[in-house]
């Protein structure tokens, strides 16, 4: 590994990396220690968009919290909709109408391959390739139209309710979504002999950035950055939450530790997604969509609570802990990339700062998220 | 790596209360409560079953100590009245009121650090709780074991104020640098 500095730092100076910088997306500071073109030393410095949700739960009902779960995440908002509202129904014991979970399982996919797409484009433009940007965000539209026909939104998302969803889906959702499917499968071929292929996005990723097993266990990472230093681990297949079992989809994992196994996760999850979409349409039940007695003024049973999902880039968790009245007395949102930037400090140790860039942009980071 | 063995290790370290709870109720598996000089102990026996840290973070209980005095005079109340209204049914003359015992200054509320670990290949999410006095809120930090740890702690002192006693480097995180306030804390007016 050529990348990495060989002598001890004798003279250093730092550099400032943000919070208003094209590769953070965002607003993230890095504080970086330079020795030369190589980094000493590296410290996210979080909080830019610190809008303090937990507290916000504690002071409004369990419903009124919900519109705030798409605005964490904004780009998986479907994903943090169906964590909140699973650890509700939870502790409240309601149960879920089959056409709804069908319903939830299908719409978060559709997000899930939209956040992949972004990213994908957003990578690439990171590394200096402009128009891969422009051709996913020709397909992610697609998505955007057919989540906007059903949730009545582009971007962040409340469709969930407590015990189903919002509403039914219109006929044109159905036949939308293969023509989506069989658009996309077209198109992926596409993308891996426009980039996938690239000499220059090989050499920019293969054996850059390593991120070790042991590392993602000390830190807690999940996702696409886990599965692609060989830990095989989805919360979807772990321990299965809606109706994920129902499905016959595989969990890609690559043992390479480098930002091209990353890369590699997400380009595979993009086609695991549009299977579980596929199944998903063959065996949509009828019936309702939304429970029938949900209580208008919910009040879960005293006690603690926690549910995972498996959004676009980890495990997201929710710890409720009710009181047994109507407003949660805490609300703790485990957000995936927190411990996935976590790492960055130690991984991007002794690299060059474009190779660290690289392997930000492989992290995949979504600031609201983060800071929450 | 099974629950129940991590269960047996957590015991034998002698961890306050470790109680299997209702995973498909719960979402957790493991439910242990130590005290602050068992936590590095409990989170090694964790580590070395290679787990995985999810988060810290802290509920505060203020307020606890008055509800639960409450709820025990409530019972006394009510087991005195219905005592009382037996000897009445039965004809007899109501035995005298028990004088009320005289009940000493409240326990002080506490603040408790929660931390959730998971393992990549067993299912088994294990909850460790720890409490500490309001006015006095030290845990050990863990961030030598799980160097992620280190962003979880500084979330929870930001939040709740409580210190991680060795923790390299505790100063805020999402909260502005100059941050002297708390505000997941019951009694926080912004």
């Amino acid at each position: 590994m050529s990348a990495f500095a060989e002598s001890e730092a004798k003279e250093t100076f730092v550099l400032n990396l943000g919070p208003q910088h094209p590769a953070t997306h965002g607003v993230l500071r890095v504080k970086l220690t330079m020795d030369g073109e190589y980094i000493a030393e590296a410290e996210p410095v979080l909080g830019y968009i610190h809008r303090m949700h937990e507290k916000m739960g504690e002071n409004r009902t369990w419903a009124q919290f919900m519109p705030n779960t798409g605005r964490m995440d904004y780009l998986h908002a479907l994903a943090y909709n169906h964590g909140y509202v699973s650890v509700v129904e939870r502790a409240a014991g309601i149960e879920v109408p089959e056409r709804a979970e069908y319903l939830r399982v299908i719409t978060a996919e559709l997000n899930r391959v939209s956040s992949h797409l972004l990213w994908f484009g957003a990578f690439i433009l990171d590394l200096g390739g402009f128009s891969p940007l422009l051709y996913a965000f020709d397909d992610r539209e697609h998505i955007l139209d057919l989540l906007e026909s059903v949730t009545g939104s582009r971007l962040t998302y409340c469709y969930f309710r407590f015990g189903g969803v919002y509403n039914d889906i219109d006929d044109n959702f159905v036949p939308g979504t293969r023509a989506f499917i069989k658009r996309l499968r077209e198109r992926m071929p596409m993308y891996h002999n426009l980039v996938t292929k690239n000499i220059i996005l090989m050499k920019r990723l293969q054996e850059v950035g390593p991120i070790s097993a042991e590392m993602c266990r000390k830190y807690g990472a999940t996702g696409p950055v886990c599965r692609g230093s060989g830990i095989n681990f989805d919360v979807r297949k772990h321990e299965p939450y809606s109706i994920y079992p129902e499905f016959d989809f595989d969990v890609p994992v690559y043992e390479q530790c480098d930002s091209m196994a990353r890369y590699m996760v997400r380009m595979d999850e993009i086609e695991q997604s549009l299977r579980i979409i596929e199944q998903a349409l063959d065996k949509l039940p009828e019936g309702p969509v939304m429970a029938e007695k949900v209580p208008k003024i919910l009040k879960p049973a005293k006690g603690d609570y926690y549910h995972a999902v498996e959004t676009a880039r980890g495990s997201f968790g929710v710890r409720v802990v009710s009181d047994g009245t109507n407003t949660p007395y805490r609300l703790k949102l485990r957000s995936p990339t927190f411990s996935n930037l976590s790492l960055f400090g130690e991984a991007c140790q002794g690299m060059l700062l474009p190779d660290a860039l690289a392997l930000m942009g492989s992290l995949d980071l979504v600031i609201p998220e983060i800071d929450r | 790596m099974n629950c129940a063995a991590i269960k047996q290790k957590l015991a034998a370290i002698g961890a306050g209360s470790v109680s299997e709870t209702e995973y498909g109720r719960k979402g957790f598996a493991l439910d242990v409560q130590v005290a602050p000089e068992q936590l590095v102990a409990a989170v090694s026996a964790l580590d070395a079953e290679g787990f995985f840290i999810e988060a810290v973070t802290g509920v505060d209980w203020l307020g606890e100590q008055a509800a639960l005095r409450k709820e025990a005079e409530a019972k006394v109340a009510a087991a005195a009245k219905a005592k009382a209204e037996a000897a009445a049914a039965a004809g007899e003359e109501a035995p005298p009121a028990e004088p009320v015992a005289e009940q000493g200054e409240l326990p002080e509320d506490a603040l408790e650090a929660v931390y959730d670990f998971n393992h990549y290949e067993a299912l088994c999410r294990v909850t460790i709780r720890t409490r500490v006095p309001r006015s006095k809120p030290e845990v050990p930090t863990i961030s030598q074991i799980y160097p992620g740890a280190n962003w979880h702690e500084r979330e929870t002192h930001d939040f709740f104020g409580i210190t991680f006693v060795g923790h390299p480097y505790l100063v805020p995180l999402l909260l502005p640098e100059d941050a002297d306030y708390h505000p997941l804390l019951k009694d926080f007016r912004p």
